[in-house]
């Protein structure tokens, strides 16, 4: 069955449809430019709601697997493809990628030009798209508060350690998780909107997850989140790093198509070294805003010299726009996690490094 | 920054090094011209574009020896020196030269990655050491210098292993030791290839998923992953011989980033500056990997990579080695954004080799750990069973029909790949060629749905979405109208009325995430188009030459390349088909736009429509350029140059010799012989020795000379029908010459005479050559009287090649190319002429060219040329000299006198009046007091023996030939050039002579 893509205020693709899309799907489309990699994005909560665009045309050559899921469950809200691989080969694969988004009700549209409508996004920037079957659709109201939708119910904790981390849930990405474990820390997860229980927690240090969406939908607990951010270390990632920034008078403002994929070179000021990042992200921190705050840059973008973290000037703060955890992409700035517990760790350090 | 900089090139083309040096030499000299250095370019190959005029400042022909190379620095005085880009060649020289004193004396600063550094990545046991220290696992190993070590080494870890010799190239002298009794003749020849007498036996582990990356690092320590590729063989087959896909298909996000980051922390140990390449092999069943070995330089994988990607490795390579970081440089496709990425491919890659065993119908085709083939086709599409058949489209070869199709997967052959379809064709399962090949299902689904497309085109009706489908698997119109019964021209118009037309897309590195102002263009079917025709007044398009082969090597991209700088002075706009990923012509900054693309009627078609095309130029592709003219021209596609009835007329030898008899320039006798009945009955009439010549081949294939009425008939019964029709030719004893002109319809300009050293019969590609000639001027002038009939009677207009016998004091016509020969590159560069551009130009009918009034150039220097053989790598072959050329690639040596010129290419060699050892001499000859006293196969076994020399037909004399080969002796199965060695002795002191029309002509040195 023929299906298609609509964007908001912009151009049509034709495609064939999946079976699980008939009244059709609505959600911001965003394109990935990773050439592996797809069940980590589709599963990442930063993706809820979206409609993801594949840029390399062969996906699902390797299945879907039990260990490489980043949540629980399919985030996106529609996948858009060249091909979608019918037989699949791997030794991890326990189903194919057709299977796995027909299983869970995601519809997905292949034999589409996906160079088209990246060049479509690119040019045109993000809106939203509706993956449907029929022959015109008309736009809804888009949801908002995303992180509102992905963070957890109830704090968990895992693993056990002499050093205990809050993991501030804004939709965290079970590859932050694991980073941490891998240190042997103890890891408490927090729903971010029950920030006030923090001290019940009693941690060495806070990390605050990805999310998805604008980082301004969390303004309401931007004083409450300043006061845990001045009491304890903290490490802000992705949707973290930005509302750090917020918490301290800093601003943020929308990419016109955001950043998404694996080969992000990213340049750190201290060091002088660049090394490739994985990202996901529409939102940056205005680099003017930073003037007047206690906050300074640490990583910018080498291609658009957009901010990619920053650090505190006083306090033991440190925050990075891309995934240091990678699922998906590569693990050069895996080194961050070690930076922060070190800093974490050191009585009376400080984030700033001049 | 640096003033003067030497670079030093790969040499010859063999087996394992072919023209991606040339790609990656020219754009690290271009690279380091942009940055201000003066290029002193040392580089004994002359059928490369980075040998030419405009791209180092000084060129010298010379040998790439130690002893060579540091008499240029002595006189030119460099202050750095890069050897990153010139192969393992140049590697192995950059370390010898530091060893023994001669970057420090000089202080010459060697760039990029560090001797240090290069000796930890390519000597075996350093590397094994420090891959221990880094925890990266490497397979069970062990360094050995005798026999008996690798023995004990089988016995403990089991039978098979494999043997690689350090220091080598293409896996030259390796191998994979099945049993004990395969022990000692694989061992003892890998120590004798090794240049350090070392080689580590390994234990296999064939079967693995065989995984690259193309890593760059900078000073500042910033590593990025080019590109990754994915052997469609698994470990077991040299990756030079394997079917290759870039990116990785088969390898989950983990397991990518698990290699890349194991390659990232290899290149940084080993403080990589520049580019390097990391093998690893994956267990297709778990997580666990191994690291196969690295080129901390660039390579033919790094070739590939950059036309895969966009991402040009060996310029940013020389950029970096000149002190900037990747940050700091612009990456050329988008202009915008910086080096410092790792591209994003939106399309699909498949390499496909190309082997020579269609020339050594008597080779064995089995492929292991020692590379085989002579250059490979790389194709781009955004299915990969499109980019499969546009490989194979590319290979410009017939596959010969096979008769037991698992015999070439329980040991893997060249056409393993083709008995996989067939077989799957007759209903195998993917599940039983997996068991038999380990090569992932994943790969077998792609070729079975392939298959089945085919058995839909057989059986259904051609409907809208089949023919669609079709399409994107890459399907030509030929191939669907064969399978469906149609004509080419029903499917054709069929296909157009349902509005299904070849689309365009570039490449840009990014995939379309930013705006790219790319010229790189690939076709398929798969989408829109996005790309406009080319603005221009005028608009040419040039047929490249497909892949290296024997036959047909870089000196036909030379051609190309030449005549896209030429139109382009001359205000066109120029548009270059061709799909050899090692090539300066598929350097998307060498022309206007690039389609990187079979060269095959169809879609050569679709580009001269969609660019709305003036001319397409096929004198400058080798054979495969002109093969097309014929089929072109039927489509009414308007083509440069002659007429193709014309060069029917010159390559039709019925027709030729009608013609040259009516003008009255003697030829040699011959008939053409449409039947083997035919050729019986022809060759009744003419007295034995017979040379018999195939039609239709490339460098003399099939081409013999049979002495008796059984070697005509075992000739006959080996060639292939398509060879037909045969000419026999009465096989005349003489000397061959040829000559490359240019000729507006009247006039010629013909620079001079290239003599052939050793007598006819000696396929013009294998024989040295001396340029000028020494012929007398009466005779020089009969042959160029003779070349302006033969162009003037056919109103022959741009550049062709001619040979000639001389015989008695006459001059017989062989045979007319009417394209660009392989001598071109050497006429041009010693003769200072560019002929490309004047045949350009006569071409594009430039008025201000007068070829009447241009002189004869006096050309001050000697140059000879001389074949190389890739002997290492066909050690079963019989490499002696005859019409079936063998050579992979030639070099050239340039001095004042021929003695000295000649002293230089044999300088590798040791003299034999100083060690009665040196020669064995297995014919009567009055050197014979040279000849060493051991019996053959004692002199085998010393290290002095060097030379062995029997120009015999035996099969006594073949054998031995093919025993010296495998012993690594090199063999003169002609007298001559034999005695020209003898000649060459007589020079003791070899000076460096730059090649005529360097930049600095007129400058005194020093």
């Amino acid at each position: 069955m023929n299906g298609y893509l609509y964007l908001q205020n912009g151009k049509t693709f034709e495609g064939k449809a999946s079976d699980s899309m008939m009244e059709g799907v609505q959600g911001e489309i965003v394109f990935f430019t990773g050439m592996t990699g797809y069940q980590e994005v589709l599963t990442d909560p930063s993706y809820k709601g979206q409609i993801v665009v594949f840029t390399y045309p062969l996906i699902g050559n390797y299945g879907i697997n039990n260990e490489d899921g980043e949540s629980q469950e399919i985030q996106v809200s529609g996948v858009v493809m060249y091909q979608c691989a019918e037989a699949p080969s791997h030794f991890q694969s326990t189903q194919s990628l057709g299977e796995y988004l027909d299983g869970q009700g995601i519809p997905y549209l292949t034999e589409v030009d996906t160079r088209e409508v990246t060049k479509a996004i690119r040019s045109e920037g993000t809106r939203q798209a509706a993956l449907t079957v029929h022959s015109s659709y008309s736009f809804q109201e888009p949801g908002t508060k995303q992180i509102y939708k992905v963070q957890g119910e109830t704090a968990q904790t895992y693993g056990k350690g002499d050093f205990r981390v809050a993991l501030i849930d804004f939709g965290w990405k079970k590859s932050i998780l694991e980073a941490l474990l891998e240190r042997n820390m103890e890891v408490s997860v927090l729903p971010f909107s029950k920030l006030g229980s923090i001290d019940d927690l009693n941690p060495d240090a806070v990390v605050l997850s990805n999310g998805p969406g604008n980082p301004k939908d969390a303004v309401t607990i931007l004083p409450q989140l300043k006061e845990v951010l001045d009491k304890y270390p903290a490490f802000g990632i992705c949707m973290g790093h930005q509302v750090i920034a917020l918490a301290y008078g800093a601003d943020t403002t929308k990419l016109p198509f955001g950043h998404r994929g694996a080969n992000h070179p990213v340049k750190d000021v201290v060091t002088g070294k660049v090394f490739l990042s994985s990202q996901n992200h529409n939102y940056v921190v205005k680099e003017g805003s930073l003037e007047g705050t206690s906050l300074q840059k640490r990583f910018y973008n080498v291609n658009d010299g957009s901010i990619e973290g920053l650090m505190h000037e006083s306090k033991m703060i440190m925050s990075c726009q891309f995934h240091p955890e990678a699922h998906p992409g590569p693990k050069d700035a895996e080194w961050l996690f070690d930076d922060f517990i070190q800093l974490a760790k050191s009585k009376g350090g400080k984030a700033y490094v001049s | 920054m640096y003033r003067k900089v030497l670079v030093i090139g790969s040499g010859p083309i063999i087996i394992g090094q072919a023209a991606e040096f040339d790609y990656s030499g020219t754009q690290g000299c271009l690279a380091l011209k942009e940055e201000g250095c003066e290029v002193v370019l040392v580089n004994n190959n002359p059928a490369t574009i980075m040998t030419d005029h405009d791209v180092a400042d000084v060129v010298y022909c010379e040998p790439l020896t130690v002893e060579s190379v540091t008499k240029i620095i002595e006189l030119e005085k460099p202050d750095a020196l890069l050897a990153g880009l010139g192969g393992q060649t140049a590697l192995n020289l950059a370390v010898e030269l530091e060893k023994e004193g001669v970057l420090e004396k000089y202080d010459l600063e060697l760039l990029g990655t560090s001797v240090h550094s290069i000796q930890q990545g390519e000597d075996r046991e350093l590397f094994r050491g420090l891959m221990n220290e880094l925890s990266q696992p490497v397979p069970e190993s062990e360094v050995i210098t005798t026999v008996s070590q690798a023995k004990a080494f089988a016995d403990e870890v089991g039978y098979p292993i494999i043997s690689r010799p350090a220091y080598t190239l293409g896996g030259r002298g390796g191998g994979i030791v099945h049993s004990e009794d395969e022990l000692e003749e694989l061992i003892s020849t890998g120590l004798k290839a090794s240049p350090i007498h070392q080689v580590i036996v390994e234990k296999s582990i064939a079967g693995f998923k065989e995984i690259e990356y193309e890593i760059m690092r900078d000073h500042n320590g910033t590593c990025i992953s080019v590109c990754n590729m994915e052997n469609f063989d698994p470990v077991g087959v040299h990756t030079g011989d394997s079917i290759v896909v870039a990116p990785s298909q088969t390898l989950s996000d983990v397991d990518y980033q698990m290699l890349r980051s194991a390659a990232f922390s290899i290149v940084s140990a080993l403080n990589v500056i520049g580019g390097c390449n990391v093998q690893l092999a994956l267990d297709p069943e778990s997580r666990q990997y191994y690291v196969i070995e690295v080129n901390p330089r660039v390579s033919r994988s790094s070739a590939l990579a950059s036309k895969a990607t966009g991402y040009p490795i060996a310029k940013m390579a020389t950029k970096v080695a000149l002190g900037y970081t990747l940050d700091q440089i612009e990456n050329p496709l988008t202009g915008h954004t910086y080096a410092s990425f790792e591209p994003a491919l939106d399309y699909a890659i498949v390499k496909f080799p190309r082997w020579p065993f269609d020339k050594f119908s008597e080779a064995d085709r089995k492929l292991g750990t020692k590379m085989r083939a002579t250059g490979e086709v790389m194709a781009i599409d955004r299915t990969l069973e499109g980019a499969f058949q546009k490989a194979v489209q590319s290979l410009d070869t017939t596959i010969p029909v096979i008769t037991d199709p698992w015999e070439h997967l329980k040991k893997p052959t060249d056409l393993r790949y083709f008995a996989i379809l067939d077989l799957l064709r007759n209903g195998e399962t993917v599940e039983n060629i997996h068991k038999q090949t380990k090569i992932d299902l994943f790969f077998l689904q792609i070729m079975k749905n392939i298959i089945a497309m085919e058995g839909r085109l057989a059986t259904e009706p051609l409907s809208d979405s089949l023919i669609q489908q079709a399409k994107v698997y890459g399907f030509l119109d030929a191939q669907i109208a064969n399978l469906s019964g149609n004509s080419e021209k029903e499917v054709v118009e069929k296909r157009k009325s349902l509005n299904i037309n070849r689309q365009f897309k570039v490449v840009d590195t990014c995939a379309a995430e930013f705006e790219a102002a790319t010229n790189y263009v690939y076709s398929t079917f798969t989408g829109r188009n996005e790309i406009e025709a080319l603005e221009g007044k005028k608009k040419a398009l040039i047929l490249g030459s497909g892949p290296i082969r024997i036959g047909q090597g870089v000196e036909f991209d030379y051609s190309a390349v030449k005549a896209i700088q030429s139109l382009q002075q001359q205000g066109w706009t120029t548009i270059m088909i061709n799909n050899n990923p090692e090539t300066v012509s598929t350097d998307y900054e060498t022309a206007d736009r690039l389609y990187f693309e079979p060269i095959q009627k169809e879609i050569v078609q679709s580009i001269v429509d969609f660019e709305k095309v003036d001319a397409v130029f096929t004198q400058f592709g080798g054979q495969t350029a002109i093969n097309l003219a014929a089929e072109l021209e039927a489509e009414g596609i308007p083509l440069a140059g002659v007429p193709t009835e014309v060069l029917d007329a010159l390559e039709d030898r019925d027709k030729f010799y009608a013609a040259l008899k009516t003008l009255g320039v003697p030829h040699v006798s011959g008939t053409t012989c449409h039947t083997k009945k035919e050729a019986w009955e022809a060759a009744e009439t003419y007295a034995f020795p017979i040379l018999c010549r195939p039609s239709y081949v490339i460098g003399g294939q099939g081409m013999v000379i049979v002495h008796n009425q059984q070697e005509l008939t075992d000739a006959l019964e080996e060639t292939d029908d398509r060879h037909f029709p045969i000419v026999l030719d009465a096989f005349m004893q003489g000397t061959e010459v040829e000559v490359d002109l240019v000729a507006d319809g009247d006039h010629v300009f013909l620079p001079e005479v290239i003599e052939h050293l050793e007598p006819g019969g000696v396929h013009s590609g294998d024989s040295m050559a001396l340029f000028p000639s020494t012929l007398s001027s009466s005779m020089k002038d009969k042959i160029s009287e003779y070349s302006k009939e033969i162009v003037s009677h056919f109103d022959y207009k741009g550049i062709m090649n001619i040979q000639f016998l001389l015989s008695d004091e006459e001059v017989y016509v062989l045979e007319v190319n009417p394209r660009a020969s392989r001598t071109v590159p050497i006429v041009s560069k010693v003769a200072n002429v560019p002929l490309i551009d004047l045949a350009v130009r006569v071409l594009i009918e430039d008025a201000e060219l007068d070829l009447k009034n241009m002189e004869v150039p006096v050309i001050p220097k000697k140059a000879v040329k001389y074949p190389v053989f890739s002997s290492y790598a066909m050690t079963e072959i019989d490499h002696k000299l005859g019409p079936n050329m063998k050579s992979t690639g030639e070099g050239m040596c340039v001095a004042e006198t021929v003695e000295k010129a000649l002293r230089k290419v044999f300088s590798h060699l040791p003299n034999a009046h100083q060690n009665a050892d040196t020669c064995f001499i297995d014919v009567e000859s009055s050197s014979k007091k040279l000849s060493t006293h051991l019996s053959f196969e004692e002199w085998l076994t010393i290290d002095e023996a060097s030379l062995y020399v029997n120009d015999q037909q035996s099969e006594e004399a073949r054998h031995r030939r093919i025993l010296a080969v495998k012993n690594g002796v090199t063999v003169f199965s002609e007298l001559k050039t034999f005695e020209a060695y003898l000649q060459s002795l007589a020079c003791e002191e070899m000076e460096p002579t730059p090649l005529p029309g360097n930049k600095r002509e007129g400058v005194q040195l020093g």
